[in-house]
């Protein structure tokens, strides 16, 4: 089977855009929740989330940069997020192909978990109150998740297979793994993944709140409400952004002299069969999705310096998935460094896995593990696990696994390796 | 009415971002302004907007021009 390693990575995130800049923020335990702007909270039970800070200037968000004005009525923020991310990534891989053979074994596999949800909100408004004729006849290709990939690949001209992954929470994590197997397939030699989410909305936020699953607890704290482990904690943050990696088959990217971040070594899946949102108590979806990633790396727990977990901040899921960890880790558990960034920038939903794919590959390059915000009272079930509380530790890390849990039940675990 | 065809233009010129010199009565949206055939749509029901008025899909399909566009207001507007 073909090698796959990472070459490009691109970031849009609530501590900014950029992934040095995140980087550099997100190690120093800053953190990017903020009381919502932009739309009225004041009704909403969750008045805080993770917003991708906007303006002009260093690691502010400027649709403007990427797309012209006069087009960014035609798309959702989410494909404008993931056209930024993927600008990076593209840029950051040095990958510019130049004959018809190259631009066909380039492709894109950038999903989302809601797509656009703001301009479904405003075009159902539009509907009810002007009819159908009013409706924009660009009401559904701004809304179409695989619209992310579409413009991706218009853009910059890549005609290899063009796919977006829909699993929810575990989008991110779902589009690195299979697009990193159709390069180990075949089916393309370069693949611009990831994933995208804006869904930070009046109606995303009211969605997720009649679930009871949002924090609601830290409105007037919005920096304390992601507290992954905490005793305290009290349901998820929402946040919105991007996260875009460039895969490339490893002959092809050493031919060229790329820069390799780190292989991908494994990616496991599993589902649930179990409910809507809940996990399965026992943990054994997430505890077979890392299995089964852990195998296809060839790694044993003993060798994963790095856990990053899903890790959202509820009550139920952030316990589940600690017990299944420490399962498959066995003694293993004593040496692991597990974190959750979600602490940081809240939970992005179908780009949470793919930032934190990046952030995993971060810490694998740089020998820094960031840390889990906001931890002051680890859970009794926390005992003897290094959750990396508040800070983030320098240490040596050989491979990263990377969680993402989806509703529905859809579990995926990534493995990357460091590359000598 | 005199102003029709600037109200017109300025639609022209803000959907499609195109300059104001190129918005010439015989330009065509999509040969000469770089529209695609939704951005036409698009202009048209800007059009009725502006205009109050209704533009038919059979009528629609046969404004290709500024001064397409022009003409049909001016004949079938009340504003």
């Amino acid at each position: 089977m073909r090698r796959v390693v990472v070459t490009g990575l691109g970031l849009v995130t609530p501590l900014g855009v950029g992934h040095k800049l995140n980087w550099e923020r997100l190690i120093a335990g800053q953190s990017g929740i903020r009381a919502i702007t932009g739309f009225d909270a004041s009704d909403l039970a969750s008045k805080v989330a993770g917003q991708v800070p906007r303006g002009d200037g260093d690691g502010l968000f400027n649709p403007d940069a990427f797309i012209p004005p006069k087009d960014q009525r035609k798309m959702d923020d989410f494909i404008i997020f993931a056209i930024a991310a993927a600008h990076e990534a593209i840029k950051d891989s040095g990958w510019v192909p130049q004959t018809d053979e190259e631009r066909e074994l380039t492709g894109v596999m950038v999903g989302s978990g809601i797509g656009g949800l703001p301009g479904i909100a405003e075009g159902a408004v539009t509907l009810a109150e002007k009819g159908p004729r009013r409706i924009s006849p660009f009401f559904i290709p701004a809304c179409l998740i695989n619209l992310a990939s579409g413009h991706i690949s218009i853009q910059h001209g890549f005609k290899g297979p063009n796919h977006a992954v829909v699993t929810a929470c575990s989008t991110g994590a779902h589009a690195i793994g299979d697009a990193s197997r159709l390069i180990m397939l075949g089916d393309a030699d370069v693949m611009v993944a990831g994933g995208t989410e804006a869904a930070v909305s009046r109606l995303g936020v009211g969605g997720f709140a009649a679930m009871r699953a949002l924090s609601t607890a830290f409105n007037d704290t919005p920096e304390k409400a992601s507290r992954p482990y905490d005793k305290d904690r009290d349901g998820f943050v929402i946040g919105e952004g991007s996260g875009v990696v460039v895969l490339e088959e490893l002959e092809h990217a050493k031919k060229r002299g790329a820069h390799i971040y780190a292989e991908v070594v494994g990616y496991g899946m599993s589902g649930d069969a179990y409910h809507i949102s809940a996990p399965a108590e026992d943990g054994n979806g997430g505890f077979r999705s890392m299995r089964n990633a852990l195998k296809r790396a060839g790694l044993d727990p003993a060798s994963i310096d790095y856990v990053n977990a899903h890790g959202t901040s509820t009550p139920l899921g952030d316990e589940i998935e600690l017990g299944a960890v420490k399962r498959l880790f066995g003694t293993a558990m004593d040496s692991v460094a597990m974190s959750s960034t979600k602490s940081a920038i809240g939970h992005l939903l179908g780009a949470a896995g793919a930032v934190e794919a990046i952030y995993s590959i971060k810490a694998i390059n740089h020998g820094i593990v960031p840390p889990t915000l906001n931890l002051e009272n680890p859970s009794e079930s926390c005992l003897g696990v290094n959750l990396v509380p508040k800070v983030a530790q320098e240490r040596r890390v050989r491979a990263a696994l990377s969680n993402s849990f989806g509703f529905g039940g859809t579990n995926a675990s990534l493995v990357f390796k460091e590359f000598a | 009415m005199s102003d029709v065809a600037e109200r017109v233009k300025k639609i022209v010129v803000d959907h499609l971002g195109v300059e104001e010199g190129k918005v010439t009565e015989n330009a065509s949206f999509i040969d000469d302004l770089g529209a695609d055939s939704l951005d036409t749509v698009e202009l048209v029901m800007a059009f009725e907007e502006e205009f109050g008025c209704e533009i038919p899909d059979d009528a629609a399909e046969k404004i290709l021009t500024v001064k397409d566009a022009i003409d049909f207001i001016k004949a079938n507007a009340a504003a």
